[in-house]
């Protein structure tokens, strides 16, 4: 076994003197290997699967017990009714399972040392980053899209008369289904900036939970004179806007696409610190 | 080649590397030697562009690394063991390497050949012993077929087996004409394995030079006599003005003159001899010479033994 090992270094490695490719590594490598990354680890699985099957399952159990409460429901509660909302808001338990994956993707190469390979093969380290924002982006917004889409359709489905259910004609359907997907892959990009400036896992999940949801419960403490003046800003906030129709939009928020905007300022603001850290620190 | 010109690494107060320079040729095998604290492994990363120098420089095939057009074409190191995701294969923890510097997917099959991983390539980083993932991050240094290759402790939890073939794997690359710079606390190790020696303690650079030139220089090297006569022997070799002292055994060690001397000396007397022989310091010996000032962290019997209080 060992002589086999020796003599094979020869053939395998070759004679010096070797030329180099031309150009330098670039952004298309780097984009394939982030891909094999996410695609090659288990958490990857979990984490997407958790979204489809919770965010689906929920909106089901939601929808469901909407219309077998519809007889019940006062006038004013069923003029106010938003089915479109009603299928799309257990979307937001989704948030936790993408922003795990959103931390994963940066925190588990610190976690387990692989960054040090990781850099090595590509040492100008922003590249590597904006790697996995494409990629990580492009999976999570593929994935958050289509289980919106079929969370609002399995969602009208369940909406069967004399209960009111909305189409993607209904005004504002449209682009809440859109959102929702769009709102899930912003909050995911924002937990990969956490986990950037953060590089531990736990540590990161904490700051992602903690500002997505502990926060907003901490704004309800606060005197109803600055509370919604505060609780606009908050991105459990900007979702809750962008996944209804309009219809019942609390006047203390931001509409869909200015809240949005705000939303992926939060997650440049987190990707640029972090880009700017992994530069400045040693790894 | 590796060159390092006044390298220094600061963490607040205390200087982890202070001031190194040093060369590592290519065709030989440099080994790097320091006791544990000394610096060699942060020097090791600030070679690979991975921590930033305080002051100082160092550079790879006259480049620094960050400039590299393809670094794993001409830089491999193996850092740390099991510097892999658990949950990862070890072909896709190649693959994702071997894709960000555009190798070829075989490349990956070949050197999972070359370390004897290809049966449990497919398993689960996470399931692997020591010895496999050291196989496995040598696998990584050798995917791009580098120049330069730098192996921290390569030999952590191999074999018997599997250490003469990291020897063996070391030397044969050096001949190729690679520069392979590698450290280890294991003296006999490097012994077998390195043409040359870089030597730092307290993150100084206490000597770079050819193992073979750091054995003669040792004090512990001598030369050893034996004779019938040898009280005769003794009274002329001091006034020769070496330093001489009797072994357990009757023969004598002799310090301060060599053994051609020694030998003339005998014959002009004349004294019989029955044995001249040179007795070479071993690495280990002149290392512990070397650096027996700068140990970091000793325990206490080592304070008492061997370090007596120099420190």
């Amino acid at each position: 076994m060992t002589t086999a090992m020796t003599t094979a270094v020869a053939t395998a490695t070759g004679t010096r003197g070797k030329a180099l490719p031309s150009g330098r590594y670039d952004t298309v490598g780097l984009l394939r290997s982030e891909w094999t990354k996410l695609r090659t680890v288990r958490s990857t699985m979990w984490t997407l699967g958790i979204t489809i099957v919770v965010g689906i399952g929920i909106s089901a159990l939601a929808t469901g017990e909407t219309r077998s409460h519809w007889a019940t429901m006062s006038p004013a509660t069923r003029l106010s009714f938003d089915p479109t909302k009603t299928s799309l808001t257990a979307l937001l338990f989704c948030q936790l399972a993408i922003g795990v994956l959103g931390v994963l993707v940066m925190s588990a190469e610190y976690g387990t040392g692989t960054i040090r390979a990781t850099f090595a093969a590509a040492p100008r380290r922003p590249r590597v980053l904006l790697a996995k924002v494409v990629v990580f982006g492009l999976v999570t917004l593929v994935v958050s899209e289509v289980t919106a889409f079929v969370s609002f359709f399995l969602g009208q489905a369940m909406l069967t008369a004399p209960a009111r259910h909305a189409t993607l004609a209904t005004p504002g359907a449209l682009r809440a289904v859109v959102g929702t997907g769009l709102y899930l892959c912003a909050v995911g990009l924002f937990a990969l900036g956490l986990a950037t400036i953060i590089r531990h896992t736990a540590g990161a999940i904490s700051a992602y939970v903690g500002i997505l949801l502990v926060i907003p419960i901490i704004v309800e403490a606060l005197p109803s004179s600055i509370q919604h003046d505060v609780a606009r800003f908050l991105p459990l906030r900007i979702g809750g806007v962008m996944m209804s129709t309009g219809l019942s939009t609390s006047p203390h928020a931001f509409s869909a696409w200015p809240g949005f905007i705000l939303l992926c300022g939060y997650a440049v603001a987190a990707l640029v610190v972090g880009g700017i850290l992994l530069v400045r620190r040693d790894v | 080649m590796i060159e390092a010109r006044g390298l220094t690494k600061r963490y607040g107060d205390k200087v982890a590397v202070d001031d190194l320079t040093f060369d590592v040729r290519p065709g030989v095998v440099t080994g790097f030697l320091g006791p544990n604290g000394a610096g060699k492994s942060t020097t090791m990363r600030m070679i690979m562009g991975l921590d930033a120098p305080s002051g100082g420089d160092v550079t790879v095939n006259g480049r620094h690394y960050h400039d590299l057009p393809w670094p794993l074409h001409e830089v491999g190191a193996l850092l740390e063991a099991k510097a892999i995701h658990p949950g990862r294969s070890a072909r896709a923890h190649l693959q994702m390497l071997a894709e960000a510097n555009h190798l070829p997917r075989r490349r990956v099959d070949e050197v999972v050949e070359l370390v004897g991983l290809t049966s449990v390539a497919g398993r689960r980083a996470g399931k692997f012993s020591l010895g496999m993932g050291q196989r496995l991050g040598i696998a990584a240094a050798l995917l791009g077929d580098p120049d330069v290759l730098l192996f921290d402790e390569p030999v952590n939890g191999l074999d018997p087996d599997g250490i003469r073939w990291v020897r063996n794997l070391l030397k044969s690359l050096a001949r190729e004409g690679r520069t392979v710079f590698v450290s280890s606390h294991l003296m006999s190790e490097m012994a077998l394995t390195a043409d040359e020696v870089v030597i730092i303690g307290k993150g100084r650079l206490i000597a770079q030079l050819p193992i073979a030139e750091l054995l003669d220089q040792s004090a512990q090297r001598f030369v050893r006599v034996r004779s019938p006569q040898v009280e005769t022997l003794r009274a002329a070799l001091d006034h020769q003005g070496a330093t001489t002292a009797v072994e357990e055994d009757g023969a004598l060690s002799v310090r301060g003159l060599e053994a051609p001397a020694i030998g003339e000396l005998a014959a002009g007397l004349p004294v019989v001899l029955h044995e001249l022989s040179v007795q070479a310091a071993s690495l280990e010996e002149a290392y512990m010479e070397l650096t027996e000032d700068s140990i970091e962290y000793h325990g206490e019997a080592v304070v008492a033994g061997a370090v007596g209080g120099s420190t």
